[in-house]
């Protein structure tokens, strides 16, 4: 058995208002709906990132909230092009910035991060191939996909990120179809393919490990794909308050595992020694979830208790000496 | 002193990007414009360019990197053609409309289906409406002093917008051309560093590419056609401080044996110097024709192209397009020219016509046909509403 060490701030989390960085880089005013997980993970990612920071932001949610001009609610430089290509733009930009250090015009000893914040439309369907692109050149990016499983800005549509079962606008459960047909893109698993140095989930239920995973994301060289859960009341039916417990519950239940893969190794930041809880309690409470069969269920407990397991043997093997050392991690 | 020396065009405009000490190259392979890219990744991996070069996955990315990499402080160089334009379409327009100046040079090429990899101005006519200075190259010469100018255009505090340079494909960029090719020393001083005033920069946070509400997009847009049209005046100044410099002049309209003319061809592109070969030759048949060329495509050179055409001798201008507009008069440029003259009372007839589409070859007696429909329209008095295809197979 090998022994793998977690980090130990998830009980800490209550006390997240202290241990954060006090400085709002993206700052109130903003025009999200109330209890939006997406716009508290940029909150916090924005403190793990720092004011030497831009922002690279595909349209999405959380452009529209926080740009409608001659507002914004941005502190750091930030940029927003169009819907598919966040992580081409942030190449450019990071490109400008290695060659403008190289010649002198700008501080070579000064670091900028490049961040990108992109929702699970732009990311896991129409932005994967800038994504790709992005991560194959190894340029010096974070990228973060907002996953709220849905179009939200356009009116909830599904996305190849939508849960299996899940209802959405263009995924009703009628009467002879129920709801999203497929099972969820596996993100991160896309992004460990290529090779990047550093991979992680994260959701704002658990702000102190979020926080940790943007700075880590910047520590090292090379692109970082950060997963970031992003419950939205609006466009799961559930209401505002619920929206941190939410996340909680998909972490718990296994439905949104929390990890990160640092050079190939993986590690659950955060593991439930008393084994998880059964997936119903976090789909019940949901209207998006409401038609689920108990057959549907039943396959989606499957689904979520085999990657689990799978995410654990990966951690597991990741760890052992023999493949460390091979790797070279 | 320039040396002239023979040299592919493609290589002379990659020559000319470096000249320009480009900081970012992002583009993506496509024919005929590979040779360019091709030949500043060489002297990037050479080391006798300091650039970052960006292999990106697509046209969209190659255009989405350059607007961020200007919007980031470095002077941004792309190149494309055809599909690769068609693709990247919904970025060009952002390009001009956040103000990024990113030179584009562009081969021009047809548009599938069929697909055809050869020249004609499809490609071009499909972006006309999306806020770039856009300018027409003849020979390699000028596909070389217009790069390397767009940098001084484009970056100008007053104007802020990209240029794309056009040349015909294959017909320009794959031939061996004698150019005067500059050296470092001799162009001192004439193109200033690149700076943009609202650059990303963490010490001066600034937010690009906000939402725009109805209450202020109108606004916006009228910001921006102002922009263009205000451009006229640098890119007149840096044409004229070039010939001054260099000795090479360029206009916004070019005229050829016009003065006296009575037909006149109104050309875009390598046909431009075909259609004056044309001239020369029929002038010793006493035939009164001439040429004149709209070089810079945006902003339109409205008053330039009514002097041109309205000297008191010009009778009947020939236009030749080089794509179609569909359901429409087919011409785009012939719309173009007749709606410029529209209101003037002594304006000469406008009669359009298109060839060399898909890289199909215009033939001296094609041009010949050109000038002659012209005079044919004269004799009867009638101005035909739609373009006529010249060189169509029955």
């Amino acid at each position: 058995m090998i022994e793998v060490k977690r980090p130990k701030e998830g009980f800490l989390s209550v006390f997240a208002y202290r241990m954060a960085p006090k400085e709002e880089l993206f700052t109130r005013g903003h025009r999200a709906c109330q209890g939006c997980a997406a716009a508290l993970g940029l909150r916090l990612a924005m403190k793990a990132a720092g004011r030497n920071t831009i922002v690279v932001n595909a349209t999405g949610c959380m452009e529209i909230v926080s740009s409608p001009y001659p507002y914004t609610s941005w502190a750091v430089p930030w940029i927003h092009v169009a819907f598919e290509n966040a992580a081409a733009v942030a190449s450019g930009i990071e490109s400008a910035i290695k060659v403008l250090k190289r010649k002198g015009r700008l501080d070579p000893s000064k670091k900028i991060n490049v961040l990108v914040f992109a929702g699970d439309g732009g990311t896991a369907d129409i932005g994967l191939q800038a994504l790709s692109g992005m991560m194959a050149r190894g340029h010096n990016v974070t990228y973060v996909c907002y996953d709220n499983e849905a179009y939200m800005n356009t009116g909830v549509q599904g996305s190849s990120a939508t849960p299996y079962g899940a209802h959405t606008t263009t995924t009703p459960a009628g009467k002879v179809k129920f709801g999203q047909g497929y099972w969820k893109k596996n993100l991160p698993e896309i992004a460990v393919a290529h090779g990047i140095p550093y991979v992680a989930t994260a959701c704002p239920s658990y702000p102190l490990d979020l926080i940790r995973k943007v700075k880590r994301s910047f520590e090292l060289e090379g692109p970082a794909y950060i997963h970031m859960f992003a419950v939205c009341p609006t466009g799961w039916g559930i209401p505002p308050a619920y929206a941190i417990k939410a996340g909680r519950l998909a972490a718990e239940t296994g439905v949104f595992p929390l990890y990160e893969v640092e050079h190939g190794r993986y590690r659950l930041t955060l593991d439930f020694e008393k084994g998880l809880k059964p997936v119903e309690e976090y789909l019940k409470f949901q209207r998006r979830f409401r038609h689920l069969t108990p057959e549907m269920i039943k396959l989606i407990q499957e689904r979520v208790s085999a990657e689990y397991t799978r995410l654990k043997i990966m951690e597991e093997t990741t760890n052992r000496p023999d493949y460390r050392s091979i790797a070279g991690i | 002193m320039a040396k002239r020396r023979g040299i592919e065009v493609s290589i002379a405009i990659a020559e000319a990007a470096a000249l320009a000490e480009v900081d970012v190259v992002s583009a993506y392979p496509i024919t005929p414009q590979t040779h360019i890219v091709e030949h500043l990744a060489e002297l990037v991996a050479n080391g006798e360019l300091n650039a970052e070069f960006i292999t990106v996955e697509s046209e969209h990315t190659a255009m989405s990197a350059a607007l961020g990499a200007s919007l980031a402080g470095a002077r941004a160089f792309t190149s494309t053609s055809s599909q690769g334009l068609a693709l990247m379409n919904e970025i060009v327009y952002i390009a001009s409309s956040m103000r990024a100046p990113v030179v584009m040079a562009l081969a021009n090429r047809s548009l599938s289906a069929p697909i055809s990899i050869w020249n004609d101005h499809s490609d071009v006519m499909n972006e006309r409406d999306t806020g770039w200075i856009s300018i027409f190259a003849n020979n390699g010469q000028e596909a070389y002093d217009l790069t390397f100018m767009a940098f001084k255009i484009g970056e100008h505090p007053d104007v802020l917008l990209p240029v794309m340079i056009n040349f015909d494909g294959f017909i320009l960029t794959h031939v061996v051309e004698p150019i005067y090719m500059f050296d470092k020393e001799e162009v001192e001083g004439f193109l200033p560093p690149y700076h943009h005033p609202y650059a990303l920069d963490p010490e001066r946070p600034v937010t690009h590419g906000p939402v725009g509400l109805p209450d202020i997009y109108t606004e916006a847009k009228k910001q921006q056609e102002e922009a263009i049209r205000n451009s006229r005046k640098v890119i007149d100044a840096v044409w004229k401080e070039f010939d001054e410099r260099f000795g090479r002049r360029y206009n916004a309209v070019e005229t050829y044996k016009a003065d006296d003319a009575e037909v006149v061809l109104v050309t875009q592109g390598s046909v431009t110097e075909a259609a004056q070969v044309v001239v020369d030759e029929m002038r010793k048949q006493g035939r009164k024709w001439g040429v004149v060329e709209i070089r810079l495509w945006r902003p339109f050179p409205f008053e330039d192209l009514k002097k041109a055409l309205c000297n008191g001798s010009i009778k009947c201008a020939v236009v030749l397009d080089r794509a179609i507009s569909f359901g429409g008069p087919l011409g785009i440029v012939m719309s173009e020219v007749r709606a410029a003259l529209y209101n003037l009372s002594d304006r000469p007839m406008v009669v359009g016509v298109t060839a060399g589409l898909g890289g199909r070859d215009i033939r001296f007696d094609e041009y010949v046909r050109m000038f002659e429909l012209g005079e044919e329209c004269l004799k009867e008095e009638k101005e035909p509403d739609r373009v006529i295809i010249v060189g169509l197979r029955e």
